[in-house]
């Protein structure tokens, strides 16, 4: 059972991702100063989702482990989305 | 498929990560609290917001993203060490994370300190002579990184200590759960940032 | 023999360092047990003021530190980790099969958070400037501004928050790693299956409350403003995040409540538990949409009409599942052969006063309803018959019928069912009457009332009486047992794992580790 385990990631994977997670910083700050109005935050968001999908899904391994981890951590994001939602039906219609 | 192994001597290292995993859950959901109130009173007070935030220096932001980016890409390949039983390299990398952590915590306090230099920090008579909206940017950005600042210096100490046990030959290349345990944690502290960022500094 | 079970070797010292999860539930079970009674004469304290209409024994500021620091009590060190915390310990690893809980160190931990915040909570009584007047709630923007000593109160509650949260963690790890070979999902019995849907609210809804007493702080100190109008904030933002813990805290304690029941009722009536799966799938789905319904608690408070209905429809939904266990229970009962022994009796006593704290709380979540008894007496009797005619009775179902297995003694039968029916009817007159006064409009937290309560009142004060009574009468008899009768492996023909083990348990549970070839309840 410890074979699952024995995954060993790559050096170079960790590198790729580190790029592409710096690349994304420069996009999100870049359109920030762009200044594109009412998307921007909209768009800095789901930069900033995409950043943690892949700091979760490479860094921290949800890709090689059972999949119990990942399952669990979707629905614990699902949980805060839906709370915030909810909530918004008070703050969105008072 | 279910693993009941750990009923012998057996170490669980999956269990250990498991429940490593529940308790980064409730440090989610503790900002996760922290996010929502920021959710509700921004939309309450956009326009408020929006000039409050024109005080951050999005360069500094930027860096310390980078900073803790390149920390946890760092922390991720000391377990990659550890596995190639590469002791040596497993404790660099992990100080390399410290001092980078290091330096995020320098910058933080530069940052805070011309803040408040600038009078600028929660009660003072120029904050509460703000308007509303302001007033609680500023609280929001004080109780949010500074959570978040607690939450590094938490990181470091236990990295530190992993890699004293890393050198005491405690973590290894059979067992380093302890390695990986703190890796997620500080990989979560990277994760609140993430999200912080861009509420905190890029919404001019 | 006799000196391998757990209770061995004696001393304190091995007992206040055990990582034994048995011991450290038997260590929970004396300080619940003592905090629940500390609790419950300060509630009759405030019973005997109000006793008669005018100031009887206290002053209006006494009575406001009093019920806050009952409602401390009974919330945050007895109900809350209650359940889970003594019996979860004690029997969690023993039904699933397994030697001890997964990370046993961090069990002991947890205990001794759990014994720091609750000194912090009774210092907080004593210590600074006066006991804090806010009620357990700690609502905003009062509890900002009170001079009372409410931060040391809000950090009591903020550590009890850790315990909790690490004995959820620890639970849920256990039920994914160290069920006996053979013991699948479907073969867990309900007990476990309800501390796993428990476990994970607690880790789940905690941190908010944790976070909100956090930002209480703050606000004391700092002045940020979060919740304060003069400063742009919200009040009624402190009522959702307090809610958005405080509601799930509700199942929190009649979760594992529900499970303990449904593991007696089986074993009282020798049947197989009727609807196994539709147990298992409600107890997930209480803790689910339970989640979800914490404003219900504030339809009076200004918030959106959409969010009223949306909360309201949310709180009906959840009253299905409630209801499907309560069915499942009954269908169990029929055609069994039921023997009325003392844990039975406070389980039929759990179903009623469920029932009834159940359907007020319909009434509670209507709309129109709730307006006109909000913050009456009628809230304070619905939730005491749900928290202690739900929980409170469950607890001691559980230590009834567990208590040969944890002690290996049997206590006096006649005496424990003559408590029984003391503790009931005190309980009824107790609580009964304030459905009424609430009706009548009768508003909680009053120090002083009006005449025309006086009768509902004088009947309530009464049952205070008989129930405190009934309450000695039952410790007693359980004191009492440590001299009663040797108890046999399985005194009431049980089919849990823990009948299967000697009475008290030996160190490490099983000699040798069971394979689990059938269901839980598989009586003939």
């Amino acid at each position: 059972m410890e074979s699952k385990h024995k995954h060993i990631t790559p050096y170079r994977h960790y590198a790729v991702v580190l790029v592409v997670l710096l690349f994304l910083t420069a996009v999100t700050v870049i359109a920030a100063f762009a200044n594109i109005g009412a998307w921007g935050i909209g768009l800095a968001l789901l930069i900033a989702s995409v950043k943690v999908f892949l700091v979760l899904y490479y860094f921290m391994h949800l890709k090689v482990e059972n999949s119990i981890f990942a399952i669990f951590t979707g629905l614990v994001f699902l949980m805060m989305a839906i709370t915030v939602v909810i909530t918004f039906f008070d703050y969105l219609y008072r | 498929m279910e693993n009941h192994s750990a009923h012998s001597e057996h170490r669980d290292d999956e269990g250990s990560r498991l429940g490593m995993w529940v308790f980064l859950f409730t440090e989610m959901i503790l900002f996760f609290g922290l996010f929502l109130v920021y959710a509700v009173f921004r939309a309450k007070h956009a326009d408020d917001f929006h000039i409050a935030a024109q005080q951050f220096n999005v360069i500094i932001g930027a860096i310390n993203t980078i900073i803790l980016l390149i920390s946890s890409a760092t922390v991720a390949m000391s377990i990659t060490a550890i596995q190639l039983n590469d002791r040596v390299k497993a404790i660099r990398l992990l100080w390399i994370t410290i001092g980078l952590a290091l330096i995020f915590l320098v910058n933080k306090y530069f940052e805070w300190g011309g803040k408040i230099d600038h009078m600028l920090y929660p009660g003072s008579d120029l904050v509460t002579s703000l308007k509303q909206g302001q007033i609680l940017f500023f609280g929001l950005y004080y109780f949010m990184t500074g959570l978040h600042a607690l939450h590094i210096v938490i990181g470091v100490t236990l990295l530190a200590y992993i890699a004293s046990q890393v050198k005491k030959g405690k973590v290894n290349a059979n067992d380093h759960v302890l390695l990986e345990n703190g890796g997620l944690y500080w990989h979560l502290v990277d994760l609140i940032w993430i999200f912080l960022f861009p509420l905190l500094y890029l919404i001019t | 023999m006799q000196n391998t079970n757990y209770l061995y070797p004696k001393g304190l010292k091995g007992w206040l360092t055990s990582t034994d999860h048995k011991r450290i539930g038997v260590m929970y079970l004396i300080a619940i047990m003592v905090f629940f009674l500390v609790g419950g004469i300060l509630g009759g304290i405030m019973k005997l003021e109000l006793a008669q209409p005018g100031q009887q024994v206290m002053d209006a500021q006494t009575y406001n530190g009093l019920f806050t620091v009952h409602g401390i009590i009974m919330i945050f060190l007895v109900v809350i980790p209650g359940l889970s915390a003594v019996f979860g310990n004690f029997f969690l690893p023993i039904m699933i099969g397994a030697k001890d809980v997964v990370f046993p160190r961090l069990n002991l931990l947890s205990f001794y958070i759990y014994i720091v915040g609750a000194c912090i909570a009774v210092l907080s009584q004593f210590a600074g400037s006066g006991p804090p007047d806010t009620g357990w709630t700690f609502y905003a923007p009062y509890s900002l501004e009170s001079d009372t000593n409410v931060v040391m109160a809000v950090f009591a509650a903020f550590v009890l928050g850790f315990s909790s949260i690490l004995t959820g963690l620890n639970f849920i790890v256990t039920i994914h790693r160290l069920r006996a070979p053979g013991m699948g999902w479907f073969k867990m019995p309900l007990f476990p299956w309800s501390l796993y849907a428990t476990a994970w609210i607690q880790v789940l809804a905690t941190p908010i409350i944790g976070i909100t007493l956090l930002m209480i702080a703050a606000e004391r100190f700092l002045n940020i403003g979060f919740f304060d109008p003069t400063l742009g904030g919200d009040p009624i933002l402190f009522q959702h995040l307090f809610w958005i813990y405080s509601h799930p805290a509700v199942y929190i304690m009649i979760l594992p409540a529900m499970g303990v029941i449904t593991e007696i009722i089986p074993t009282f009536c020798q049947r197989k538990v009727f609807g196994y799966q539709a147990i298992v799938i409600s107890s997930l789905a209480i803790a689910g949409v339970g989640y979800l319904v914490w404003g219900h608690h504030m339809f009076t408070s200004g918030m959106s009409d959409l969010s009223r209905w949306v909360f309201s429809l949310l709180t009906f939904i959840v009253a299905i599942p409630s209801a499907i266990k309560v069915f499942n229970w009954i269908a169990t009962m029929y055609k069994g052969s039921i023997e009325l022994r003392t844990p039975f009796l406070y389980t039929l006593s759990f179903i009623f006063q469920f029932m009834i704290g159940g359907i007020t709380g319909l009434i509670l979540g209507s709309l129109a309803t709730d307006v006109h008894v909000h913050d009456t007496y009628f809230v304070v009797a619905h939730f005491h018959y749900i928290v202690f005619g739900g929980m409170g009775f469950a607890f001691f179902a559980a230590i009834h019928y567990w208590y040969p297995k944890m002690f290996g003694r049997m206590y006096n039968e006649r005496r424990a069912n003559w408590a029984w029916g003391v503790v009931f009817s005190g309980f009824t007159l107790l609580y009964f009457p304030m459905f009424i006064l609430g009706l009548q409009g009768m508003p909680r937290r009053y120090f002083d009332y009006l005449p025309e309560y006086t009768f509902g009142h004088v009947l309530s004060s009464i049952g205070a009486a008989v129930l405190l009574t009934g309450l000695f009468m039952m410790v007693h008899t359980l004191l009492a047992g440590r001299n009663g009768k040797v108890a046999p492996a399985n005194p009431w023909g049980g089919k849990t794992l823990e009948w299967t083990i000697s009475s008290p348990p030996p160190l490490e549970n099983f000699v040798e580790v069971p394979t689990i070839t059938e269901g839980p309840y598989e009586y003939k």
